[in-house]
């Protein structure tokens, strides 16, 4: 193979699945050795295009060409033997099986082809993850003990449990703390050094600025431009590529009047607390207000908005609405006051995914929708589609099965339900994880919408410039207790910062 | 340089920029431990078991030849328990084992087959045990029916064509070597031959589960089917080969049956679908697959049969039995998920 030749050509590659064409004719180049950056909005179809890669999903047409030859990737095992591992978004871990075992799923050390040399097994794993900074993971603990964080390492020391020359990355820092994103660029630089290519996917254009050489930019399942120089082309210019718009954040502006102008608290936390996880937390939320909670991981952001929601018992303290406390402990109490909540794990938690777009956004408010048990299948899907146009979700199809929508719109579809319910207060839990950078611009706008229209909002966020931006008022918390209250307006990140790792040794 | 005390929890995705990680050290016990906790309380309700039939019963309870017949009708239902145990693992059912059971040792037993001796009854058992499971994985591994359908299918056929068979006669056994298998003078130093076959399928499967590739495609496909796809795993080869591993138990029983029973009949293993899916649930396999313990199962069954002995050596009815044994179901799996919701801390 001459060194020109690069290591892989997608050309005008399609696919389509029921309703929906994810690629229309991609075309992706990637040499040896480098670091290529794929940006796109969700529905983009970076997704697609990298599990046509790792030989999950078959191309309709178009060629792929590996090291000069042409090749089909027609199953996983195709893709790996030629060298090419994929690390997903979706976390695609065994739970149920140890750190050790998910690494080598699929490809054993063993004895006689069926017996797995444990102990081979395990060396290996630990040396990997040495490798990647983390020894201190044990090989022999079950992934479902890991937090979110480790189960990432665990997925890329999979990766590397290959013979590999192509690493797919799909946003592996969404996960990650900066230090351990710092360690992943520092794991890709040596990897690249020794001649492996890496496709890095990523919604933050500051690491493609660090670690990318070349960006190809997709939208609506076209490369509409490939092969750029990741330092130098203009934000401005990527940003546009991909949405058509030049800001990268844009928040809606605050509405004028004052936390004084409000109505009284329709929420009220007082002396909240779980051992273990956070204590005494007391807040107060007005009905058009947002309130933002800022935090370190496991600082008990999301366990915070899971009692004042009932999923988890509170070891003190009580939640009142309009005055009556809840039941502690009880998502029934909280939803029949008026609590909604929009989980972290959209997927997971949140949605029916194989269900339409009507039966996932009716679901709350089914009680109302039905007599004697019979739903009201018009009302249903009336209700649902009045909605769903109020907070714009696309496809306007209230038939779209929740699952071909992008990640945006699936959180509108998760908002929508409450909207139709008709709570009042709305707990936010990460909303605009895995949603790419126009949609949050519209995600954040929709929500000061339903806050002008008088509903109350707790925001949970990683992202410190998405709470500033979007919140009124901002509560920070550090390992479990709220340490700072101020107006959102009076904060800056480097405070937010400063405060959260007030007595943490300096990073 | 020291850490602050901030254990990483799990549904924290990340943290805002540039600060220092948490701690990794996760004080919870290890993987390990719970599972261990599990089978202690399991052994725990064995033990209290065998004391009730001790108290009850003291002169028959524990006379040697009860343990024998205890261990022994244990073995059939625990071959059947052992490959149960792997289908639903892998997040799968299988609801023709009793059929199965019955359609193997009425084939197993005809007069045609009696000719072949020895052999030919163990081969045929064991050749439509695997037969049928092979018709059972094929249709849902690569006809993509529901487990639950097909092997209910399976269940209705198997039975038919047992009956078809037998024409609702029981086929008694005329081979010496056969029965012989099934009287005193066979046991090896006090154990019954059956009971040493189901200990070797026991030790067997707890090899395939835990050691070896066979066993974590398994344990992968019950717990993230699309991850094992993803991971290069032929993951509906791998069910139809789960499913052939519970024909091939429910052969190996049948034929254990057989000679037991010295006969073949067409309502053998009635209701063993059941008992072995309630013994490995029991026994701390998970139905909705992915996790999965042989030991347990092992466990799961011993109390059954021994529930059933007791029961029958105080001359109480088989009505009574059912609902012990439902009774039982549902306490040992709520004491189970209490104890795993402890042991996760949530």
């Amino acid at each position: 193979m001459p060194p020109s030749t690069p290591l892989l050509t997608m050309s005008a590659i399609t696919k389509t699945f029921p309703g929906v064409r994810a690629l229309d004719g991609v075309d992706l180049e990637v040499r040896t050795g480098e670091v290529h950056c794929l940006l796109g909005q969700n529905g983009a179809g970076k997704s697609t295009l990298i599990k046509v890669l790792a030989g999950a999903h078959r191309p309709d047409s178009g060629t792929i060409t590996w090291r000069g030859e042409r090749t089909a990737l027609t199953s996983p095992i195709a893709a790996m033997r030629l060298g090419i591992a994929t690390i997903y978004q979706e976390l695609d871990l065994v739970e149920g099986l140890s750190v050790a075992d998910n690494i080598h799923l699929g490809h054993e050390p063993t004895t006689a082809g069926f017996l797995v040399r444990r102990k081979d097994a395990r060396a290996s794993a630990t040396r990997l993850l040495a490798r990647l900074g983390h020894p201190e993971i044990d090989p022999a603990r079950l992934v479902a003990d890991l937090p979110a964080a480790q189960r990432q390492i665990v997925s890329m020391a999979r990766a590397l449990s290959h013979d590999v020359r192509l690493i797919v990355m799909d946003e592996p820092s969404a996960a990650l703390d900066p230090d351990e994103v710092d360690n992943l660029f520092r794991i890709v630089g040596d990897l690249t050094a020794e001649g492996v290519a890496v496709i890095h996917i990523s919604h933050r254009l500051e690491e493609i600025r660090r670690i990318g050489d070349r960006v190809t930019v997709l939208k609506d399942g076209r490369a509409v431009a490939g092969g750029l120089p990741a330092k130098t082309t203009p934000t401005r210019d990527i940003v546009a590529l991909m949405t058509g718009r030049d800001t990268e954040h844009t928040f809606p502006p605050r509405p004028s009047p004052t936390a004084a102008d409000l109505p009284p608290p329709v929420l009220r936390v007082e002396g909240l607390a779980r051992a273990g996880e956070f204590t005494a937390l007391d807040l107060e939320l007005r009905p058009g207000e947002i309130v933002g909670i800022a935090g370190l991981v496991g600082s008990g952001r999301s366990e915070i908005l899971e009692t004042i929601y009932g999923a988890r018992r509170p070891t003190a303290g009580h939640v009142l609405v309009d005055g009556t406390a809840l039941r502690p402990g009880s998502v029934r109490s909280a939803v029949r006051a008026g609590i909604g909540l929009a989980p972290e794990e959209r997927k997971a938690q949140g949605l029916l995914l194989i269900e339409t777009v009507t039966r996932n956004v009716s679901l709350a408010a089914l009680p109302r929708l039905s007599r004697a048990g019979w739903v009201d299948r018009a009302a249903e899907r009336a209700a649902a589609q009045r909605a769903t146009r109020e907070i714009s979700l696309r496809p306007d199809n209230p038939d779209a099965p929740v699952r071909t929508l992008s990640g945006g719109n699936q959180q509108k579809a998760v908002l929508a339900r409450w909207l139709l319910r008709g709570c009042k207060v709305l707990l936010l839990d990460e909303p605009t994880r895995g949603v790419d950078v126009g949609a949050r611009a519209e995600l954040y706008a929709v929500i000061r919408a339903l806050a002008a229209e008088g509903l109350a909002v707790l925001l949970v966020s990683s992202e410190v410039p998405e709470v500033l931006g979007l919140a009124d008022r901002v509560l920070v918390l550090r390992e479990g207790t709220v340490v700072h209250t101020a107006d959102a307006r009076d904060l800056d990140e480097h405070r937010v910062l400063d405060l959260v790792m007030e007595g943490s040794p300096a990073a | 340089m020291t850490q602050p005390a901030t254990p990483a929890r799990r549904n924290d995705p990340a943290g805002p920029p540039k600060t220092s990680p948490p701690r990794r050290g996760d004080p919870r016990a290890a993987p390990g431990a719970r599972a261990d906790v599990r089978t202690l309380s399991l052994l725990g309700v064995l033990a209290a078991l065998i004391a009730v039939g001790g108290l009850t019963r003291p002169e028959e309870f524990l006379a040697t030849s009860n343990l024998q017949l205890v261990l022994t009708q244990a073995s059939v239902i625990g071959v059947v328990t052992v490959g149960m145990t792997f289908v639903i693992t892998s997040g799968g059912i299988d609801l023709s084992v009793g059929a199965i059971v019955a359609l193997s040792s009425v084939w197993a037993t005809t007069v045609a087959t009696q000719e072949y001796g020895f052999t030919g009854i163990l081969f045929t058992a064991v050749a439509v045990g695997v037969g049928c499971g092979l018709v059972n994985g094929v249709l849902i591994a690569y006809g993509g029916m529901v487990p639950f359908i097909a092997t209910i299918a399976m269940l209705a056929s198997a039975r038919g064509l047992a009956l078809q068979i037998t024409d609702g006669k029981t086929q008694i056994v005329t081979v010496d070597s056969v029965l012989d298998l099934g009287v005193k003078d066979a046991n090896i130093l006090g154990v019954p031959p059956l009971v040493l076959v189901f200990a070797v399928v026991v030790a067997l499967g707890w090899l395939l589960l835990n050691r070896t590739t066979f066993g974590r495609r398994t344990l992968a496909v019950g717990g993230n089917p699309e991850a094992a796809r993803l991971a290069g795993i032929d993951v509906r080869r791998q069910r139809l080969y789960l499913y052939l591993l519970s024909g091939l138990c429910c052969g190996i029983a049948a034929f254990m049956l057989i000679v037991l029973s010295g006969s073949g009949q067409n309502t053998n293993g009635n209701l063993y679908e059941l008992d072995a899916i309630a013994a490995a649930i029991i026994g701390g396999t998970l139905l909705s697959g992915g996790r999965g313990t042989i030991a347990g199962s092992l466990l799961g069954v011993l109390i059954f049969t021994t529930i059933t002995n007791i029961f029958a050596l105080n001359n109480l009815e088989s009505a009574v039995q059912q609902i012990a044994k439902g009774a039982i179901i549902v306490a040992a799996v709520l004491v189970q998920h209490r104890t795993l919701r402890e042991g996760r801390g949530t």
